[in-house]
């Protein structure tokens, strides 16, 4: 079985988002994997151990360092790696989605994952759009996903804990809520190891290059209607404030 | 191209979403300025189809559209917007919504704004704001071309503004709905057994920031001496610290406490769709940017190791 899993490097949201003229600064943030692809990346390899087959990872190489995210990728059980060179760091999802289907339509697959969502999605995710590029079905929100036989059986998420099992024909592309188990871990050590010996598949962006079609006015933090009074002081003052006023309002 | 506006409404269990009212409030404001109507689209049965704002209503039935199914959504709503041309098609940014617009923005080849927050006309411009990046930014976009696609975040928009008693016209589906790849098996409930997140009066609400597993303890001990329990949101229920039952946010609960005080939790507006309701709400985060202090009443940027334990001391 043939398993792909697109991801996105993403700029950081644990850092101060700069930003030049009505977009992001692309140039002075840090990029780093989009969390839900960890999910995507470990529920593909899961299917893998579970039923059979290889894992390539694809991602656009959109600042010249995605060889770090999948060397991760690598050391936490895929199988490839392969990037799309397009060197631009403010490429939108369906920019992304465009040269991604392009790459993945090439390798032929039976079941294509990606994170379900990105915080950095202003035009939608690259699931949907891959789909829909390779026509395939797709489905999201997915929290477990088992391969017998040509077909899958996925269980999505609505909310509360309320879902639905669905069985779906491959191909499939699949964006993953949650893998059916927790990411595993890869020690730093192999980690290294790997981005020494790994070769690294490296692909030329083709087809339309069509973008989001959004012309951008403004970009900044929101206007907030109002904002939390803070509590100032060391941690055992802000406690003392705290409980102060828990007690004062009968809540402990 | 028409003027008319599309609303892909939601339903589940005989119920709409609120998202849906709220939709088609916006909808019919946006068209009566567009000279346009507001169209609430009704996929599937088993629902009161006549309780929308909307200038007109249409139900979509078809036994393939009986339970959720994206593949049978998406090809209807393609179907439709395709002989239509409605100016604007508004899915909710929900489990549902996630799994079309962008696809019907693919499908389609027109713009799509998602984690939408506002939309508004001037001199006939559409700009439509989107709270990205984790909720702290908002980016005004301004979609090029004859119809935009937009998946907007529940909350958004008045409730009220969407409900009336507009009479639904039933049409049958505009495409043949046979030889789906994508079959619905059964429905999922929640697993029993564990608290009630929904029902407690305090919750201690852990985020990302408590680190790892061995961290959850402490939230425990802080929850159980001010006579309440332990929440979280997503990325602390995705590691496995905590199960599922626990998730407050847009996948987790709906909670309403009297106090929620939150532990290295950031505000995504997934998180605060689940919890801003709360009647007392006290963030502590590392980082004074975090959105959710524009939401906590009170907060203070501070190691929430350290601020806990020195409660425990106190309580």
């Amino acid at each position: 079985m043939n398993i792909i899993v697109a991801i996105k490097h993403i700029p950081s949201i644990a850092d101060d988002l700069p930003v030049n003229g009505s977009n992001l600064d692309f140039d002075s943030v840090d990029f780093v994997l989009n969390e839900f692809d960890e999910q995507s990346i470990e529920q593909a390899v899961l299917v893998k151990e579970a039923s059979g087959g290889t894992v390539t990872v694809v991602g656009v190489d959109l600042i010249g360092e995605l060889d770090n995210v999948l060397h991760l990728a690598l050391a936490k059980g895929a199988d490839k790696a392969v990037k799309i060179t397009a060197d631009d760091p403010g490429a939108d999802s369906h920019q992304q989605a465009g040269w991604l289907a392009e790459a993945i339509r090439d390798m032929s697959p039976d079941i294509v994952f990606t994170g379900v969502q990105a915080s950095n999605d202003l035009d939608g995710q690259i699931g949907p759009m891959l789909a829909a590029r390779l026509d395939l079905p797709y489905i999201g929100g997915v929290s477990s996903v088992d391969v017998v036989d040509g077909a899958a059986t996925v269980n999505k998420e609505f909310a509360g804990g309320v879902g639905a099992k669905y069985a779906v024909s491959l191909p499939v592309v699949v964006g993953v809520q949650a893998a059916s188990k927790p990411p595993r871990y890869a020690p730093i050590s192999k980690v290294r190891q790997i981005a020494q010996t790994a070769a690294i598949g490296k692909v030329a962006p083709s087809g339309d290059g069509a973008g989001a079609g959004l012309a951008f006015k403004k970009m900044a933090p929101p206007v907030a209607a109002g904002h939390a009074k803070m509590f100032t002081g060391s941690p055992k003052e802000v406690a003392a404030q705290i409980v102060e006023l828990l007690k004062g309002r009968g809540l402990a | 191209m028409s003027n008319d506006i599309f609303v892909i409404t939601e339903h589940m269990d005989g119920k709409f979403s609120d998202v849906s009212f709220e939709m088609v409030g916006k909808a019919k404001e946006l068209a009566a300025a567009l000279g346009g109507q507001a169209v609430a689209v009704v996929l599937g049965g088993g629902v009161d189809v006549n309780g929308f704002a909307s200038d007109s209503t249409i139900q979509v039935d078809d036994p393939a559209l009986a339970q959720f199914n994206p593949e049978a959504c998406g090809k209807v709503i393609e179907a439709l917007a395709r002989e239509k041309s409605p100016r604007l098609v508004l899915f909710g940014w929900t489990a549902t919504g996630m799994d079309l617009a962008a696809w019907l923005s693919a499908r389609l080849g027109q713009p799509c704004v998602a984690y939408v927050k506002g939309v508004s006309l001037d001199g006939g411009g559409l700009t439509v704001s989107s709270q990205v990046y984790g909720g702290k930014m908002v980016a005004e976009v301004a979609p090029q071309g004859d119809m935009a696609i937009l998946a907007v975040l529940a909350g958004s928009f008045p409730v009220e503004a969407g409900q009336g008693s507009t009479a639904a016209s039933q049409i049958a589906s505009p495409v043949p709905l046979d030889g789906l790849k994508v079959k619905f098996v059964e429905a999922i409930k929640p697993a029993a057994g564990d608290v009630d997140i929904t029902a407690q009066a305090k919750l201690v609400s852990i985020g990302r920031g408590i680190g790892g597993k061995e961290n959850v303890e402490l939230a425990e001990e802080l929850a159980q001496a001010l006579g309440g329990t332990v929440s979280a949101s997503r990325p602390v229920v995705d590691a496995g610290w905590l199960p599922r039952t626990r998730q407050v946010g847009k996948s987790g609960l709906k909670v309403k406490p009297k106090l929620y005080l939150m532990l290295g939790i950031s505000g995504a507006p997934e998180h605060l769709e689940g919890m801003k309701s709360a009647e007392l709400i006290i963030a502590i985060n590392t980082d004074k940017k975090a959105p959710i202090f524009n939401v906590a009443h009170y907060g203070a940027t501070a190691d929430l190791f350290e601020v806990a334990e020195a409660m425990l001391e106190l309580l």
